[in-house]
């Protein structure tokens, strides 16, 4: 298949990069720079290496090498840190928005298409941020008699509940913004906010098919949520532990999803119904009811609650490999160090990262994303080869099937501790 | 129990507050589903739903009424064509076919053997275009994208067997009274088998992926079903009447032309439901395919593929009803001509409409969720209807 657009030339695809990078050096000097050393200059900034940061010292640190590994190795130990960028909501926006570029792609070459080709010169990569773009100028539009202030809410309060969830996923040892003993528990209180929030607004909304979508999502999200807790249940049995880091670290030597087949099924299925994905997209259905519950968005308002969704499955599949696929375990591929160890010379020292480069964590990362990545394509599978489902189908197979399933493999993870196989002191623990 | 409610009610009169009381209208929503609605298109049908039960419909066509019946009384015979095609574009071949039939039987000419074969090639070409445009919609409205890229996807391999042959893609006012407009192109007949050849195997994907879908099964098996006594007395047509157990083809039954020499099975299947009606139009295409092969192994290699007319044809006085076997039924064209060069009154009898009239029968008692699979497996085009 044609990748490149008609009369691409390399050249001026790196003339143009070149241009972009000489006008952002510009914009840094001239407006960038001034408006840190300002803000800089009024707030009260730590010790950092024994050493009180002033704005002058703080610039003179970004600039000299040597000195600026200290700084970052500061910044990315703080908690604002972990919240806004890493462990937190701007790693999983990125998630999102490689998802829905991946999906667009993964899709259209099942689909005998070719996708985005045109935005960003190369694949279409710039059409993500084009349709963002897009969708920020365009005019939000409120229909008449709407509750105005739930309107506006619901969808903000969509994109932090998902945050939310996001906050407490551990993507590596210690990385995680909000270690709590109740991990699992509060993972699943967190998520029973989604029903409720897709319910007002399709209330607020004034109209008819948001109404009866939100009613779908209600009653989906509600018979789903069950089978979803339950099949996490048997995890918890086998870990011993509601922590999520806990139970990755429960699953030394052997993963959850060998014991727990049923479950990991169970859950991969209630997940994609949390999720709205077809099969199981009824309160979006929109041969029947329009758009369901999102048909009176517009604008900006549609875009958050988009992109509320995909870090939504970015939460769920980074869960399923915390409870099923050993969380960020795998073999060590980084090395120990990125070069020659206590070297001198400044500009090595930055290129090696040292005292900055941890490989445990590196690896973990690394292992713990491509895992998430397969379950994304996983979820995003189903899109190109199932139709809807029914809504009386999905009572059926939420109330019915799924419930009685999770209690098979409940069962028998009961009698795996009980037969002291797994658990204190079983056979397969690790020592 | 009427009493107390009575009196709780009058008792929270007392107190400032307002029961209210639940009556069987309160259940009840009307929904206007279209004319812009993904799930109708060019059409409207209201419908009353009791939390996800259909209680009524009321089907209102004629968003797009344009009048084709009286345009044609003030064009002559060959004008038109190019307007009578407009309704179904993707079907232009047959709904042109019957009218040319009937043209012919008016003005009393008769068609070179060659033409007829041409003719009945370029409809059945069409007859695929439509049936996998149609299967295309019939997949997103059940939600499943691929099946409505896949589709129209190969809707191009005959769209470019028509480009071929008639230098349109759509709309290609091919079949005309007095035969077709110009003979095949140079290496028609082997690029012709090679699609359908290709065609075939695509078929045998869709079978895959979509008709053995359990997903797909469970939600179509059982679901608006039409006996064959219904489907006989509401006089539906075409693929509708035929996943009713009615093994009915105007091709088969009234043959026009050279179909009387095509060794061909009627398509049918005995359950009727909604299943029944989408798995009949790809029997309908794996039949078709034969079709074309006999075809093109029978046609004549050379010859004439129009009769001399004159450029306005005009008959005696008189009459005519022909039909043809198109993708959504039986097309049939009434024809009333006083002699002069334009027709009298012409009449289209289509099958959409025809079909449109088990909608409500149909959808009354199903679930909404069932709507879209219900209302578009009745092969109804809407443009059509209204013509």
């Amino acid at each position: 298949m044609a990748t490149a657009p008609q009369g691409f030339r390399f050249g001026n695809f790196v003339a143009s990069l070149i241009w972009l990078i000489l006008w952002i050096l510009i914009i840094v000097a001239l407006v960038a720079l001034p408006v840190i050393f300002i803000i800089l200059f009024y707030l009260p900034l730590p010790p950092v290496n024994g050493e009180v940061l002033t704005p002058y010292l703080f610039l003179s640190m970004m600039v000299d090498p040597t000195r600026t590994l200290p700084i970052v190795k500061f910044l990315i130990h703080t908690e604002l840190f972990k919240v806004a960028v890493f462990p937190g909501f701007t790693f999983a926006a990125l998630f999102a928005a490689v998802t829905i570029f991946v999906e667009r792609k993964f899709l259209a070459k099942m689909q005998l298409r070719v996708g985005p080709l045109y935005c960003g010169k190369i694949e279409g990569i710039l059409q993500l941020a084009a349709d963002g773009l897009k969708l920020i100028s365009k005019e939000i539009i409120i229909p008449s008699g709407a509750d105005k202030p739930i309107f506006w809410t619901a969808p903000i309060a969509f994109v932090a509940t998902a945050a939310a969830v996001v906050a407490l996923i551990p993507v590596a040892p210690g990385w995680v913004a909000a270690n709590v003993n109740v991990g699992l528990i509060a993972v699943f209180a967190i998520l029973g906010f989604f029903p409720l929030i897709a319910l007002l607004f399709s209330w607020a909304s004034n109209s008819k098919y948001p109404f009866l979508g939100g009613l779908r999502a209600l009653h989906q999200m509600i018979a789903f949520e069950i089978p979803f807790f339950l099949s996490g249940l048997s995890v918890v049995v086998l870990a011993g532990s509601l922590n999520l880091t806990n139970i990755v670290n429960a699953q030394h030597p052997f993963w959850f999803i060998f014991f727990l087949p049923i479950s990991a099924f169970v859950f991969f299925i209630s997940s994609l119904a949390e999720l709205e994905r077809i099969p199981f997209d009824l309160p979006e259905a929109e041969s029947e009811i329009v758009a369901g519950w999102l048909t009176e968005t517009s604008g900006m308002i549609y875009g958050l609650i988009q992109l509320g969704s995909y870090v939504k499955v970015y939460a769920l599949s980074a869960l399923f490999v915390i409870l099923f696929l050993g969380g960020w375990a795998g073999p060590q591929i980084f090395p120990k160090e990125l070069g020659p160890s206590n070297t001198t010379i400044p500009l090595l020292q930055l290129l090696t990262l040292q005292g900055f480069y941890n490989s445990i964590t590196v690896n973990a990362i690394f292992w713990f994303t491509l895992k998430t990545f397969g379950i994304i394509m996983l979820m995003l599978l189903p899109r190109g080869i199932n139709p809807r489902i029914r809504i009386d189908i999905l009572l059926h197979t939420g109330w019915y099937k799924l419930i009685v399933l999770t209690f098979i493999n409940m069962f028998i993870a009961l009698a795996l501790i009980y037969g002291g196989i797994l658990g204190p002191g079983g056979l397969l623990t690790a020592h | 129990m009427e009493k107390n409610l009575q009196g709780q009610i009058d008792d929270s009169t007392k107190l400032g507050m307002q029961i209210v009381k639940e009556s069987e209208d309160d259940r009840l929503m009307t929904l206007s589903v279209g004319p812009q609605h993904p799930g109708s298109g060019h059409f409207r049908f209201v419908v009353t739903v009791d939390g996800d039960y259909i209680v009524h419909c009321d089907p209102d066509p004629g968003y797009v009424h344009r009048g084709e019946e009286k345009m044609c009384e003030y064009r002559n015979f060959i004008q038109n064509i190019p307007h009578l095609e407009r309704p179904v574009i993707h079907d232009s071949a047959n709904i042109t076919y019957s009218y040319s039939l009937a043209v012919e039987e008016l003005v009393g000419i008769e068609v070179p053997r060659r033409g007829q074969f041409i003719r009945a090639i370029a409809s059945e070409l069409d007859r695929q275009v439509y049936t996998l445009y149609w299967l295309a919609i019939y997949g997103i409205f059940l939600g499943h994208s691929t099946m409505f890229m896949w589709p129209t996807g190969d809707r191009e391999l005959f769209i470019d067997l028509l480009d071929a042959l008639t230098g349109a893609r759509v709309t290609h006012a091919f079949n005309i009274p007095g035969g077709v407009r110009n003979d095949i192109p140079y290496g028609f007949k082997d690029k012709c088998l090679r699609h359908i050849a290709y065609f075939e195997k695509r078929l045998k994907e869709y079978e895959d992926i979509f008709y053995n879908n359990p997903l797909m099964r469970q939600r179509t098996e059982g679901v608006g079903i039409l006996t064959k006594e219904d489907a006989i007395k509401l006089g539906v047509t075409g693929s509708v009447l035929r996943a009713s157990g009615v093994p009915y083809d105007i091709r088969k039954a009234e043959p026009y032309d050279i179909y009387n020499e095509i060794d061909f099975k009627v398509q049918y299947m005995k359950s009727g439901d909604s299943f029944a009606r989408a798995y009949v139009p790809l029997l309908d295409m794996r039949e078709s395919c034969q079709i074309m092969r006999q075809l093109i192994d029978k046609m004549p290699d050379s010859g004439e593929v129009r009769a001399k007319l004159q450029p306005t044809p005009k008959g005696p006085p008189g009459e005519a009803y022909r039909r043809v076997e198109s993708g959504r039924g039986a097309l049939g064209y009434y024809i009333v001509s006083d002699g002069t060069p334009k027709p009298y009154r012409v009449k289209i009898s289509v099958g959409s409409f025809r079909n449109l009239i088990a909608l409500p029968h149909l959808l009354v008692g199903s679930k909404l969720g069932d709507m879209p699979s219900v209302y578009w497996s009745l092969n109804y085009w809407p443009v059509e209807a209204d013509r």
